[in-house]
């Protein structure tokens, strides 16, 4: 008798703490939730402080690899906005109903080679010294994004392949999970160098950390960044949306080193 | 200091505990007091959380709870209810890695009491809960002391699950790990030294006083 009088004070206790915990979901009015890609950190910080400023409306900001959002998009993520750094991820969640259209071009990006402070790598943007650096072994280890799911990472490999040096250096990459991580491995000294967002190395604390050359845009498909309203997203989601497009927050784009669509 | 990341660890360390311990202590005395031929297997998937990389088990949870799986999609037709990205899903997630840091310890504990201690009980009339209560959970309290410890440290500490099933949503999902790798991929190198830090007095705090408590009930016996 005893025994199932505790088991039924357990399962009680079980219950009592799991209803604790179902309110967690309600936790007040949360603002809409921005997924963006790594890319954007800092510019979107900046256009979502001043959003606020102008409107009282504050923004929550989640940053990753757009194909990892793309995954959790998939999975149900309670994302709002998604600004991805390739269209393409856009285009597949539009195509499965997920999304509210297809979307808006918001900016294209560039990248570049960060080499850091007192490497034996020259920060050149047609890779010449890279290709150097390869034949005499001065080249250990490079870092970018990782191609499978970060756009920023894909348009690196293009740019290797486009300057010959893929199948070499391949055996030396070191994949960041997204486009800041690889930033993050090309100035800490662990690599001689990586391909980095311009949005990233114009930042003071990543600019500080050593030398930026751009690679000619001809050299990869376009970073066509394109962002999405989410069904379900709620009307700050899209004034946010709407805010994009406006001249103030281009001209903080532009300021961190993207192009903006119909300039 | 993202004190949001921290005190939501916190809340799940503790809450992942409250409903994780008694039914852990619970298989853990049945997995030490019972033999039968396939007791190694049930071992084994106790064991596995521990051993499986993170990410496995949070890509597991993931495609098995998302939206996109099957029961997932039923949840949320259903009943509204979202199993990922959310304190729920993370509260399942750290419910299921947690498991073997429960478990194991306590299990060793019950193991090391002998039998004849039980014996000595029934003959002086206690019953099976009686004995279970009042001699066995006593002496096994060390053991289920440090695996509360365990638990609830190796909880604020997770990161891997947590980034599959959570999505890193700030004041939902977004916990003081993840929040460390966010500040260094902001290159904000000084607040995930000071967060990092705090997490390791923490952890290292707790630890030892686990180890203290232990040495000195051992002390008392």
């Amino acid at each position: 008798m005893r025994a199932v009088c505790l088991i039924q004070r357990i399962v009680l206790l079980c219950v009592l703490a799991f209803s604790l915990t179902a309110p967690a979901p309600a936790r007040g009015a949360e603002p809409p939730t921005v997924a963006a890609a790594s890319d954007l950190k800092f510019a979107i910080e900046e256009v979502a402080a001043r959003f606020e400023r102008e409107t009282g409306q504050r923004m929550r900001l989640v940053f990753g690899s757009s194909g990892n959002f793309f995954s959790q998009i998939r999975q149900g993520a309670p994302f709002h906005l998604f600004m991805s750094a390739d269209e393409d991820f856009v285009f597949r969640l539009a195509d499965q109903g997920l999304t509210q259209d297809r979307g808006r071009l918001y900016a294209y990006g560039r990248i570049g080679l960060m080499v850091p402070r007192g490497s034996l790598l020259k920060a050149d943007g047609e890779l010449r010294d890279l290709a150097q650096a390869l034949r005499d072994g001065r080249l250990k280890k490079f870092a970018i994004a990782n191609p499978e799911h970060a756009p920023y990472g894909a348009r690196a490999k293009e740019a290797l392949q486009h300057a010959g040096v893929w199948a070499d250096i391949e055996p030396r990459l070191v994949l960041g999970e997204n486009i800041s991580q690889a930033a993050q491995f090309a100035t800490s000294g662990a690599t001689q160098g990586g391909i980095i967002a311009l949005s990233l190395a114009k930042v003071p604390q990543v600019s500080a950390l050593g030398e930026f050359a751009l690679i000619p845009e001809s050299w990869h498909r376009k970073l066509a960044q394109r962002m999405v309203l989410l069904r379900g997203a709620p009307p700050a989601a899209r004034a946010f949306y709407d805010y994009l497009a406006t001249p103030a927050a281009q001209d903080i784009m532009r300021r961190h080193g993207f192009a903006m669509p119909g300039a | 200091m993202d004190w949001q990341a921290f005190s939501l660890s916190i809340e799940l360390a503790a809450v992942t505990l409250l409903v994780l311990l008694p039914p852990g202590v619970l298989a853990a005395r049945w997995l030490a007091r019972t033999r039968f031929s396939g007791k190694a297997w049930i071992e084994a998937f106790v064991v596995l959380p521990l051993v499986l990389p993170p990410t496995v088990l949070g890509y597991y949870l993931l495609v098995s709870l998302g939206a996109g799986s099957p029961f997932g999609a039923w949840m949320l037709d259903s009943f509204d209810i979202r199993m990922t990205f959310n304190f729920a899903g993370l509260l399942i997630a750290s419910l299921v890695f947690n498991i073997p840091f429960i478990v194991q310890p306590v299990q060793r504990a019950f193991e090391a009491i002998p039998d004849n201690l039980a014996e000595a009980a029934a003959v002086c009339g206690l019953s099976g809960w009686q004995t279970f209560w009042r001699v066995e959970l006593p002496l096994a309290w060390p053991g289920i002391l440090s695996a509360m410890v365990l638990t609830f440290v190796h909880t604020l500490g997770e990161f891997g699950v947590v980034l599959m099933m959570g999505g890193s949503i700030p004041g939902e999902t977004k916990t003081v790990a993840i929040a460390i790798y966010d500040r260094v991929q902001s290159f904000d190198l000084a607040g995930a030294d000071r967060m990092a830090l705090l997490l390791l007095a923490l952890s290292l705090g707790a630890v030892a006083a686990s180890f203290f408590a232990s040495a000195r009930l051992a002390a008392r016996r």
